[in-house]
Parts: structure tokens; sequence; C-alpha cells
């Protein structure tokens, strides 16, 4: 590797991530969408009125690339209806009343994992999807041919602003890791493991060697100490200065040899794989100004935001802004009534001040985008060839490649939305490509 | 509850860095020259950099507010304009000429092409130019007295035989020139605080001023003393650190800044020694500054995971 992709130095505000995880009381309601991975909705496959208890699978996976899911909590199902999903989307939700005992599902058992086939059949029916953000399947993307596959890199760079769900999650959970890391090396032939971390997660890095000697036996797992750098959890970033490897633009980590997994997901195997239990609760980091005691919180999927933030001792002042995620590429929801979902790994409440932006002003051509690009993209020139419509332009400046991380806005000193426009302009592409083949 | 809260496409947070607190640096980097040139031309020196700065200033707002356009001189650019431009005149300049230079480089370069970030060349150079044009040799070659001292123009225009200043002196500017030009040491300060600030990289500055050096001490007769005096004269500095880096009218990337001041460093040596002219600086400038766009077009960064390897 020649060179360290250029990133920012964003504020850490890891207020977060030495604290105990709180468990929270059992929630009165919990909603549970159907959309909660990449690809198609799960199908409900029960009906209000039914009981359910923890673990019961509500929703079947439809189609290669879904996810079943299971019930957070035990009660009856009281509604089935559409919510307004995060992206704008609508998708059905199940809302199940809880009787407040958490009985667990008398059919939850360890799964019997002997060969590749059946390990496959244990990650789908746990219901874990990518749990770093993406939510791409996760038997879906183990799902590959073994030889192909030269390096497993776990995600531990966590390199989000306010949130420490991963770092905690590798603190505490390293024998559930070493779980998973044994078994997909036994039945995947993997080898060799590099889990990369951000040189500010001390307590992670200590836990994670201790993890690398503890399965030294079944695979080579190498910790590789990151700079605390924004985008460092970037899936291309993080392959890139671990393996020195780079993904082509449209192109699959497996099509250099590499599978990335994130920490918590990995945690999240283990569990399964030696308890039977599906993915039914999620670490999440709650924080943010507006927030009185930031911590992480084990939350059944399907809470509130407004439950959480009342494990954390509540509001001190009204949100300016709610945002799923990390503020770089979190998303920002209209109330708290937005529930957690598989792959949440934070939730923010910001204050007027923390969400307060400059005035957006004219372009001075100072070339920080361009020069903080991890990519080496040209943000200010794809803004202007978006705004003349230009597609064969924006082709060239090879728009296509942005991972949307923001740190173009982040440094632009006239706050330009440039990550907004390379989206839009991506989004523009993709229409001009589809007049092309209806004309053709 | 909730009802303030506000939707908006990430990210969420900014950087804090501004155009107005790029300027205000522009402006700091800019006080030791302005401090010398005082000392070096006397009280008037303070009086040329006032009225610029005012009329500057004063222009852009007049402009915005008869056009109705938000008001912009907040973002300093104005005032950096106006200072670039003073220091780049002689201390005995005419108060009106000052007026005439800073409406030109103001309105005419700089609001009439659509204001901050939109104008193809810079203003301050193109103002000078103009001055220099128009108003002939007050410009270039009426230099005023150095306080206490005998020389009366820039060393590049005395005629051959004529005593040059020591190399010493032309480094701490004890010698004829623009009020901001002739302290080298000055400027050099200014450059540092660039750098330690992230306002500018060193690519410029650095390739401008070494093409020039290294052009120099070939034509001198593999003189390094003549060389020095070569780049320690006119406005190479002044030039090269202040307004060859302008954002604005030079590439982005650091590949596109190095051919920007190997090319102006070329013709300033080109100029200065075979042109009409005895300084080509601002003209070396603004002949780059055109070729701008096209500079930063064949110099993009090559992108990751584009065609191969990462360059």
């Amino acid at each position: 590797m020649a060179f360290s992709l250029h990133g920012v130095h964003v504020p850490h505000r890891k207020n977060t991530q030495d604290k105990p995880v709180a468990r929270m009381d059992v929630p009165q309601t919990v909603t549970i969408p159907m959309v909660m991975h990449i690809g198609k909705a799960a199908q409900p496959v029960v009906k209000v009125g039914d009981t359910v208890k923890v673990g019961t699978k509500i929703a079947e996976a439809d189609g290669m690339v879904s996810s079943p899911i299971h019930s957070s909590v035990s009660g009856k199902v009281i509604k089935i209806q559409d919510i307004l999903l995060s992206n704008g989307a609508k998708a059905p939700a199940v809302v199940i009343e809880s009787d407040g005992e958490m009985i667990t599902d008398e059919n939850i058992k360890a799964p019997t994992v002997d060969s590749k086939e059946s390990l496959m059949e244990a990650l789908k029916e746990s219901g874990i999807v990518g749990l770093g953000g993406a939510g791409f399947p996760t038997h879906v993307k183990f799902n590959v041919d073994p030889a192909r596959i030269e390096y497993l890199v776990i995600n531990g760079a966590e390199c989000e602003p306010y949130v420490t769900s991963d770092t905690v999650t590798m603190v505490s959970r390293g024998s559930d890791m070493a779980c998973a890391l044994r078994v997909l090396s036994k039945y995947l032939g993997i080898q060799n493991v590099i889990i990369g971390i951000e040189s500010n997660k001390k307590a992670a890095i200590a836990s994670m060697k201790q993890l690398s000697e503890e399965v030294k036996d079944a695979c080579t797992m190498q910790v590789k100490v990151l700079p605390a750098v924004y985008p460092q959890g970037g899936e291309k970033v993080l392959i890139y200065h671990t393996t020195g490897k780079v993904v082509p633009v449209g192109k699959l980590p497996i099509d250099v040899g590499c599978i990335v997994v994130n920490c918590t997901t990995l945690a999240a195997i283990g569990a399964y794989l030696q308890t039977g239990m599906p993915l039914v609760e999620k670490c999440v980091t709650v924080d943010g100004g507006a927030v009185k005691n930031p911590q992480n919180v084990m939350a059944p999927i399907g809470v509130s935001m407004a439950d959480l933030f009342a494990v954390c001792g509540g509001l001190t002042t009204e949100p300016a802004k709610l945002i799923y995620g990390g503020p770089m590429m979190g998303i920002t929801v209209p109330d708290d009534s937005a529930p957690v979902i598989k792959n949440t790994n934070a939730i923010l409440a910001l204050t007027e001040k923390e969400a307060k932006l400059p005035k957006t002003t004219a372009c001075i051509r100072c070339g920080a985008c361009t020069n903080t690009c991890p990519f080496g993209l040209a943000p200010a020139a794809i803004s202007k060839a978006l705004e003349n419509k230009d597609a064969d332009l924006l082709t060239e400046l090879s728009v296509n490649a942005c991972m949307e991380c923001g740190c173009c806005n982040f440094v632009c000193p006239a706050n330009r939305p440039l990550v907004q426009n390379n989206k839009l302009a991506k989004v523009f592409l993709r229409e001009e490509k589809a007049k092309e083949e209806a004309k053709a | 509850m909730n009802s303030k809260v506000k939707l908006s496409v990430s990210p969420h947070i900014h950087s804090g860095k501004s155009t107005a607190g790029i300027m205000r640096d522009v402006l700091i980097s800019l006080l030791p020259a302005t401090v010398a040139g005082t000392v070096i031309f006397g009280l008037r020196s303070l009086l040329v950099v006032a009225v610029c700065v005012a009329a500057c200033v004063g222009f852009e707002a007049l402009f915005n507010w008869i056009i109705k356009k938000d008001q912009t001189v907040g973002d300093l650019s104005a005032a950096v304009t106006g200072l670039l431009l003073a220091l780049n005149l002689p201390a005995n300049i005419p108060l009106w000429q000052c007026v005439v230079g800073s409406l030109f480089a103001i309105v005419v370069v700089k609001c009439l092409f659509g204001g901050i970030g939109c104008n193809p060349v810079n203003p301050a150079i193109t103002a000078r130019v103009f001055m220099l044009v128009a108003f002939g040799s007050m410009t270039v070659q009426a230099f005023p007295t150095v306080v206490d001292t005998v020389s009366s123009a820039t060393p590049l225009s005395l005629g051959e035989g004529a005593e040059l200043p020591s190399l010493l002196e032309l480094f701490l500017g004890l010698n004829g020139g623009a009020i901001g030009e002739t302290c080298v040491l000055a400027l050099i300060l200014g450059f540092v605080y660039l750098l330690v600030r992230k306002i500018i990289t060193w690519h410029v500055p650095v390739a401008f001023i070494g093409t020039v050096f290294v052009c120099s001490f070939f034509m001198e007769g593999m003189s390094f003393v003549g060389a020095l005096e070569m780049i320690f004269s006119g406005g190479l500095f002044i030039g090269a650190i202040f307004m060859a880096t302008d954002y604005v009218t030079s590439p982005s990337t650091a590949a596109g800044k190095l051919i920007f001041g190997l090319g102006a460093g070329l013709l300033t040596f080109i100029i200065r020694y075979f042109g009409v002219y005895p300084e080509g600086v601002s003209f070396a400038i603004l002949f780059m500054n055109i070729l701008t766009p096209y500079i930063d077009s064949w110099t993009r960064h090559k992108v990751f995971g584009v065609g191969g390897k990462k360059a």
C-alpha cells in the first residue's frame, strides 16, 4: 500500500464508550418493519391476534436476497400496518403488544452446523444482516465459493462521531466473535482474518488482540490499528488500508478476494450459533447534546426512539435533529416514534447548536473537496456538471465511485451541498441510462 | 413534541471552516508586509492601503446593493483584494488612481463576472496591470525614495552600471518598489503563517520562485548571488505567495499547482530578460490564470478504483 487515502478529522465525541451497556425495561409495544435489510421485504407469517414469544419468527424471507424477522418481545400481534421508513418509503410493520414477560420461544435451540450448507441455512434463519449500517443479508454475503475468499476483514473502525456500539461490542463480546470465527474458518476455509480498528479505541484493540490469541488454532487474525480518520470504516477504504487491495468501482469486495463483516455482525453470528436466538436485539448508542444520560442501550428490535431516550433520562431540550446513525452519514427522521431496526447502531438527538450548519455561499474553488475526498473525486466539478446536466462529463468524473461519506461537505468553507449533488448526479446518470436503453 | 425537528440530508455536522475565516488568515498573513512597507516607505503607505481597502469593500457593497444581491463584503475577500492591490502600488501614487484601480478590480474583474469564485483572473493582479497600462510609468518606474536611502527605482529597472542594492538590503526590502513587495523577510513570514494555517500549500510559491531562480542562475552566468538578486527583486515573492495562490484563479490539485507555478516562473523569467517591461510577475500570473481551467481538467486526481491501481 503506497498511500493512505485522504479523509477528515471529525470531532470524535465518543462520550459513551466507557459506560456500561444499559438494559431497558420491557417496552409496551414494538413496531417491527418488514424492511430492515437490503433486498425484498419479508412476508409476515403472523396475523393480528396471534401470540408470539421472544424469537418467534414473524416474517419469512422472500426470495434470494431477503431475511426472516423474529419477535423481540413476548405478547400479542395487535396491528399490521404500513409505516414510513427513514428513507421515505412505506413498508408494512408488525406491531406487537408486550405481555411484559419476555418469554423465550420454546423452539429456540442452537442450530446444528456440520457443513457449509447447514451454516448458510443457520445464517439465514438467524435473521442476521449487515449491522454496520448497510443491512445486507449475511447469508447472501457468505454464500460464495470458499476458494474465492482470501481475507475476512472485520470492520471495527467505527469512525462516525458519537457512535460506540461496535466498540463496546468488541470489548464485551469477544467470546461470541471467537465462536463465529471458528465456525466460519472451519466451513468456509477462511484462513486470514484482519480486523481494522481506529487507534482511539484502546480497550477494543486490547480485547481484539486477546481474541486473536484465542482463535490462533483456527485462523490467523491480525489486529490492524488504523489512524482515527473518517471514513476509515468505509468498506473500500477499510479493505485498502488492511489488505492493500483496491475494489474497482462497481465491483464487490469478493471480486478482490475479501469479505467484510462488521464486528457486531460477527458477534451476532456467534451468539446465534451458540444459542439459536435470532437477531432480536441490538446494542444502540443513544447520544447527542439533547440526551440527558448518553449511553449504549441493549434495545429490542422495534422499540421507539422515544423509549430509548426515556431509558437515558429523557431529553433535556427540544432536539433540532433526530438521527438514525452517526452525524456524517446518518438519516434524519421527523419524530421519535421511529423504531430501532436491525442495523441501527445509534440514535442521536442533536441540539440546535450541534445541528447548526453554516450558510451556503459561493464556491471559492479552494480545492478542499477534491483534496479531501478519499477516492480523489472532484466534487465541485461534479456539482457544476450536474448543474449543466452533462452526463458525459459526470461519467468522466466517475461520480459513481462516490461512497457518499460527506467529507467534501464537511470541509467546504462555503458549505456547498457537494455530497448531496453527488447523490443527485448518480440518480441523474441512472435516469439518463434508462432513457438511452428505452430508446435503443 | 418534536415539532421543530429538522429533516436534512447528511452530513449533519461541519468543520466550521468558512470563506471569511480563510480571508481573515490571508489578511493576517499580509500584516508583516504592510508593517514593513510602512516602515520603509513611510506613513503614506498606510493611506494607500486604507484607500484601496475602503474603495474595494465600498464598491463591492455598492454593486451588491444596486443589483439587489445578498451582501458579500462580510466574506472579507474584497478587503483582501484591496490590501493586495495597495501592497502592489508605490507609496506615492495619487489616491484617485487607487480608487480607479479598486473600481476596476472589484467591479470589472470580480462583480461583473458573478462575484467571488467566478472571476477568471485575479482582481488585484489584473487591476495592477490595468493601472500600469492606463497610468503608464506611475506604477512601475516612479517608485518613491526609500526612507534614508538613495535608490529610487526597482532594481530590475536600473540600467547597466547602476549600483545595485546589496543582497541583504534586497532581502530586508531597503530598495525601491511597491509598498508590500520589497521586504522578502516579511513576505516569507506571511508564507509560513499561511502554511501553518493550511490556507495554501507550498506548491505554487516554491515552483514559481524555484523556476525563476534556476533560469536566472543560468542567465546570470551560473551566479548564485545573481540568481538570488533576481528572485529578491521586483514583485516575485508577493506574487508567488499571495497572488498566484488565489484559490479562484489557480488550480486545485498538487500537480496542477506545480504546473501553474512552473509556467508562471518561466513567463516571469522570459518577460524579465527578453520583454519590454522590467517586471513580469503580474503578466505571468495573469496568463496562467487564463490557463487554469485547462490545467485543472488535465490534472484531476485519479479516482480510486477506476482503471486499475490508485495513482
